[in-house]
């Protein structure tokens, strides 16, 4: 769940950075009650008060599912963030980091035809290492 | 955000102290400055902790507070968070994981490494974690932390079979998180049961599926330590999956609790 959120920040980030950077190069948001598809469109001004311009980011979508935020902007900086739209569940997601169990192999395989990247074993020290499994990886991607 | 290209691999290899050091980088950063600075940055930050914690030197904290030379004012605060993690670890498991114990000659050593190697790695990854749009999984002697973030796609970890090092027996898919395994595959029978001073019985290997690799380490060690019983202490765990390997071959995969 943690990394989740972690993700949704860094994703978060990305839009109020976009938001930011169009903020720094338009001279001021758009006044109050204007609808402004700005020219690049990626995002939409409106419902502003006195307390500020609230801006909706356009749809993004990641592969995780579609994303939308919406900033409140008062004084030219970001007072609020709020998620509109965010992705649903994130089964896959949850099941890879929550709970991934050990997938037992129906035959034991080498290294190549299981398509491993790491090997994970008893404690290998540099003299057991050129005999190692995690060596051939090694060396297959070194070469 | 835009998703790291369906890059190649990048490989790097270092033997620190002894140890094997194995760095897989997917993503943005594999082998520009940032990836080289935070791969010298890994290996740096594993021989500093080397340096305080290793029992095979003389010189080092550990050594010292193991001969009684220093007292608990005398060492820094990294020593105190392992004992620490030591202590838990040790009350968790009923004793049988334990860092004080009895040598043969019935004189007490003090020995960190089931809890410093996983922490340390946890610490040295610090480092790569700071690479962004860069996916990263690191070995250390066999312990793996990882994360695949950037691409969403999952390191896939091979457990090795502990009657045939050559050979695959589990694989399990890491996109964030840590996997550690113990057993007497490559050095011999080295983990003992504390309780017994005994090396465990009916367990040929385990491995430990967790958020950290200080955790996943540590658990691994405390489950194979405690032979017979691992799997159902396992089975308890919070936030930790597996599998044992038995003595017989059997294997018992343990799901989150």
């Amino acid at each position: 769940m943690r990394r989740i959120v972690l993700w949704f920040m860094t994703t978060l980030s990305a839009v109020v950075l976009l938001l930011g950077y169009r903020t720094s190069t338009s001279a001021a948001l758009p006044a109050s009650g204007t609808t402004a598809n700005t020219t690049n469109g990626t995002a939409t001004a409106g419902g502003s008060s006195a307390a500020g311009t609230v801006v909706t980011g356009t749809v993004a979508s990641t592969r995780w599912g579609p994303v939308q935020v919406q900033v409140a902007v008062s004084g030219g900086k970001i007072t609020s963030v709020q998620v509109v739209q965010q992705p649903e569940g994130n089964r896959r997601d949850e099941e890879i980091n929550a709970s991934a169990v050990p997938t037992l192999v129906q035959e034991t395989l080498d290294a190549q035809s299981a398509k491993i990247d790491m090997v994970s074993g008893a404690t290998v020290t540099s003299e057991g290492y050129l005999q190692s499994l995690q060596s051939a990886l090694d060396q297959a991607h070194l070469a | 955000m835009t998703a790291a290209p369906e890059s190649a691999i990048a490989r790097k290899v270092e033997h620190v102290m002894g140890l094997p050091i194995s760095l897989a980088l997917r993503g943005r950063h594999t082998d520009d400055t940032a990836a080289n600075d935070a791969w010298h940055a890994v290996l740096a930050e594993l021989g500093r902790i080397d340096a305080v914690f290793s029992r095979y030197r003389p010189d080092t904290v550990i050594s010292r507070l193991g001969r009684g030379e220093l007292t608990e004012a005398q060492y820094p605060a990294e020593v105190h968070e392992v004992l620490a993690l030591a202590a838990t670890a040790e009350r968790a498991s009923g004793g049988a994981f334990a860092v004080r114990r009895a040598n043969a000659e019935g004189d007490e050593v003090l020995d960190t490494d089931g809890v410093v190697k996983g922490w340390a790695a946890d610490r040295a990854a610090e480092a790569l974690r700071a690479l962004d749009d860069t996916d990263f999984c690191l070995s250390a002697g066999g312990d793996i932390v990882a994360r695949a973030t950037a691409t969403g796609r999952a390191w896939r970890i091979g457990i090795e079979d502990p009657r045939d090092p050559q050979r695959i027996i589990a694989t399990v898919p890491v996109l964030d998180g840590a996997v550690a395994t113990s057993g007497a595959a490559h050095r011999g029978r080295h983990v003992v049961d504390a309780r017994t001073g005994r090396p465990p019985t009916g367990v040929a290997s385990v491995t430990v599926v967790h958020r950290t690799l200080t955790w996943a380490d540590i658990d691994a060690t405390a489950a194979y330590a405690l032979g017979p019983g691992a799997a159902e202490w396992l089975r308890h765990r919070v936030g930790r999956t597996g599998l044992v390997v038995g003595a017989d071959g059997s294997t018992t995969l343990v799901r989150a609790s």
